[in-house]
């Protein structure tokens, strides 16, 4: 039962035009190694489904990205996203918009195989104009209230990061907030999950233990990915690289400006990145965020 | 007291969104940018300690967190509000946020999404984010640093993000008890929804402002409120709690220009 694989290996499971959810918020604790791989591939024509974070601006950039399912897209530090913005503004992207709320509500209504789930979120806004697959339903009871059905978010395929794993597939979340991976590798088909430490067998006390949030059966595979989120945050192990971020975000408005981060930062493989990123030492050390 | 002080337009635009979380009982106050937090923050610290915060990540505290690096200030949690659990308080109603939208319309809808056509927008911004949700299910406010007929538009916001009182965005047996729009912060003003048909009403003028320019700088037809006067001036009280949450002084970057809170004549 050893799920370990590399991002390589995972990023081999996809197929043109599978709908991919990754966990994370925006810029914090995104699967940013696995996001690379994606890079390197020749995989397209992806349904995104995403917190949005620098995941969605780069798959955009890199064309990958046929429809986007979203709530925002943003580096938080540097609000607007910047490909994403490119992409937007340029048009022919398919959207799917909606609430951050209806968002985690379709992914909890996959993960428990129900069609749609009630809400009120969405409704008398664009979001339900723009989006006429979403449709509404009446209350059977008494009140008789009509409410959005929010359809599932089935996913084919999740990518979470998380601090800890072990080979088996169970994971630990330490930061502070779990965001909604958990639901992600729920409502997908397969998941894989990358971490920061790997161990052959977690054995953890309850307190520890608290801090995993889906089980090891919809994990089918660990990849070891240290930095894998950089440059979006991992807490409490390292903050984004905001300088890194500023440079991202510089390269959409150059010339060319894409494929040279790319050449800088992906072509070369993750231990080149790491190396062009200062290494360990730096990237441990970036500070977390402070609001 | 009632001496003079000097402050500054940020500071008084603080004091001015402060007041929209009095009397709102315990619920969840989520003041989003410098100014909405500092003005919660300041709600919490001076006439209504029963409102709940966060440290603005995902832990709840009972002594509002100053903004920026903390030097020796260390934060004491009094419970966790992940984003699981923020949803959790939306959709129950507890929580009166203050956003900045980049577009407001007469009837209170609200956009965060994209300026222009949506489906190639002359402008990207972030996207609905929880607004579609905050509008419904809570009360919410608004905070505008740059008052324009750009934000405040003459029709309806190009994307409506957030929900308001325009009826037939309605539609039949959708619950409409649930939300309410309060105050518009704005560094001109400060306005709210409690005219006829729930239209916008000019609430205070900041010291200096005059009725007509407001009306100009706002791209549809404004009410005075029977009750119009000056934004009330900061307290040096209020001005010193300010300081302690804001030792960084961020507040001077959050208008252009970091205007005097009185006009010179």
């Amino acid at each position: 039962m050893n799920k370990q694989m590399t991002a390589a290996d995972a990023v081999a499971q996809l197929r043109d035009g599978m709908t991919i959810g990754f966990g994370g918020w925006g810029p914090r604790r995104k699967p940013m190694a696995v996001v690379r791989e994606i890079l390197r591939s020749d995989v397209k024509d992806l349904t995104v489904v995403a917190y949005g974070g620098p995941e969605v601006g780069m798959l955009c950039a890199a064309g990958k990205v046929k429809k986007l399912v979203f709530g925002f897209a943003t580096l938080d530090a540097i609000p607007l996203e910047p490909y994403y913005r490119k992409a937007r503004e340029a048009g022919g992207l398919e959207l799917m918009e909606v609430d951050e709320g209806m968002f985690q509500w379709g992914l909890r209504a996959a993960a428990m195989r129900l069609p749609f789930l009630p809400t009120r979120c969405g409704l008398a806004t664009d979001v339900t104009r723009l989006n006429p697959e979403l449709k509404t339903i009446q209350s059977p009871y008494a009140d008789g209230e009509v409410l959005l059905a929010m359809p599932a978010l089935n996913l084919d395929v999740a990518f979470v990061h998380v601090n800890v794993a072990d080979r088996l597939g169970n994971t630990l979340v330490t930061g502070p907030d779990p965001y909604f991976d958990h639901l992600f590798a729920r409502a997908a088909q397969q998941c894989f999950v990358s971490c920061e430490q790997l161990h052959e067998r977690l054995e953890l006390t309850a307190e520890q233990a608290r801090c995993n949030t889906f089980e090891r059966y919809l994990v089918s595979g660990v990849i070891h990915a240290p930095f894998g989120a950089h440059p979006t945050a991992c807490q409490p192990e390292y903050g984004w690289d905001l300088s890194h971020l500023k440079r991202y975000a510089a390269s959409a408005g150059e010339e060319g400006g894409w494929q040279a981060y790319v050449e800088e930062y992906v072509a070369a493989g993750e231990r080149a990145y790491l190396d062009k990123n200062g290494g360990a030492e730096r990237m441990g050390s970036l500070a977390l965020p402070v609001f | 007291m009632s001496t003079t002080c000097e402050f500054t337009l940020a500071e008084l635009m603080i004091v001015a969104a402060s007041e929209a979380w009095r009397d709102n009982g315990e619920l969840i106050a989520s003041g989003l940018g410098v100014i909405p937090r500092l003005g919660a923050s300041l709600a919490k610290l001076s006439h209504s300690p029963q409102l709940l915060m966060t440290d603005s990540e995902a832990y709840l505290v009972e002594e509002p967190i100053p903004l920026g690096p903390r030097g020796d200030f260390v934060p004491k949690y009094s419970g966790s509000l992940n984003f699981e659990r923020v949803f959790e308080c939306v959709w129950g109603g507890r929580r009166h946020a203050m956003i900045g939208p980049t577009q407001i319309d007469r009837w209170g809808q609200s956009n965060l999404s994209c300026v222009g056509d949506y489906h190639k927008p002359k402008a990207a911004m972030l996207g609905v984010r929880g607004l579609p949700g905050n509008s419904i299910n809570h009360i919410n406010s608004f905070f505008v640093p740059n008052h324009n007929a750009r934000v405040f538009v003459s029709g309806e916001v190009d994307m409506v993000s957030g929900v308001g009182f325009k009826a037939d965005r309605w539609p039949e047996g959708v619950r409409r008890d649930l939300m309410d729009i309060r105050l518009i912060i704005t560094n001109l003003c400060v306005m709210d929804f409690d005219g006829p048909d729930r239209a916008v009403q000019v609430r205070s003028l900041h010291p200096g402002v005059t009725f007509e320019e407001v009306q100009e700088s706002t791209g549809f037809p404004l009410l005075k409120s029977p009750s119009l006067k000056e934004t009330v001036h900061p307290t040096p009280e209020q001005l010193a709690l300010i300081r302690r949450l804001d030792p960084h002084d961020y507040r001077s970057a959050a208008i252009k220009g970091n205007p005097a809170g009185i006009r010179a004549a």
